[in-house]
């Protein structure tokens, strides 16, 4: 991109500052952090408050809506938020536009599977299924 | 800085290890009791419980300078003596969280 006395005011600026964009992702990153905080401290006091930790115990825990929900929401907003993290980790050491979209890509169905495999899990647990 | 990089490593960390391990674990309860069993053994063996502490106190690091970059986006303990007080705190937080959990797991504190 040329930045000589012939460029126009537009031409100068293009490709700095803000992309016009971006700015959600941030957001939902950190709204996400916030759950998490909370789905978190959830998960390690559950841990601490069960009776034991066999899998017979942890596997009535999951069952009821007081494991399920809360273990399903960790499940999807833990994806998304790893998901926005290595998003920014790519974007910031894979710099050709076409690995870039190609590596990005590969994290989203890796989360969105991931996510899948979780979720049929707790499903399975919750409605008995999969044994 | 140190802090800064140890939250994207943690943080990759968790997003890899930490969200496959949580899957197995959710699969291998729903899957019944051979599974679990398969599970566990890899969970208790040398490899697995170095990898559950490290992925313990990655969460923790991870949560605690979480914490940390939300108040600086605030705009708050850019200072220079807070902002290195309060790296060093997420350092000291998530050893001391990690032993106590393990402690705990591992039968020595009830």
């Amino acid at each position: 991109m040329s930045i000589g006395e012939s460029s126009t005011p537009l031409g100068k600026v293009r490709g700095l500052g803000s992309a016009r964009e971006g700015g959600e992702h941030w957001l939902t990153e950190r709204i996400t952090s916030i759950a998490l905080l909370l789905l978190g401290s959830w998960f390690i006091a559950s841990l601490l408050l069960l009776p034991g930790l066999d899998p017979h115990t942890l596997a009535e825990w999951l069952k009821g809506p007081t494991g399920a929900i809360p273990m399903a929401l960790l499940v999807i907003v833990g994806f998304k938020h790893a998901l926005d993290g290595m998003k920014v980790f790519v974007d910031d050491y894979v710099h050709e536009p076409g690995s870039n979209f190609v590596i990005n890509t590969l994290l989203l169905f890796a989360a969105v599977a991931g996510a899948a495999i979780a979720l049929y899990a707790l499903a399975a647990l919750a409605f008995g299924g999969a044994q | 800085m140190v802090v800064s990089i140890l939250h994207r490593a943690t943080g990759i960390a968790l997003s890899v290890a930490g969200l496959a391990i949580l899957s197995w674990w959710l699969m291998a309860l729903a899957l019944g009791p051979a599974a679990y069993a398969t599970f566990d053994k890899a969970a208790h063996s040398p490899v697995g419980l170095v990898v559950l502490v490290g992925l313990t106190w990655s969460f923790f690091q991870h949560l605690l300078s979480g914490i940390r970059h939300l108040s600086m986006d605030t705009g708050a303990a850019f200072e220079l003596g807070v902002n290195k007080r309060f790296a060093v705190l997420t350092l000291v937080g998530s050893i001391v969280l990690t032993v106590l959990l393990w402690a705990w797991l591992l039968g020595y504190v009830k």
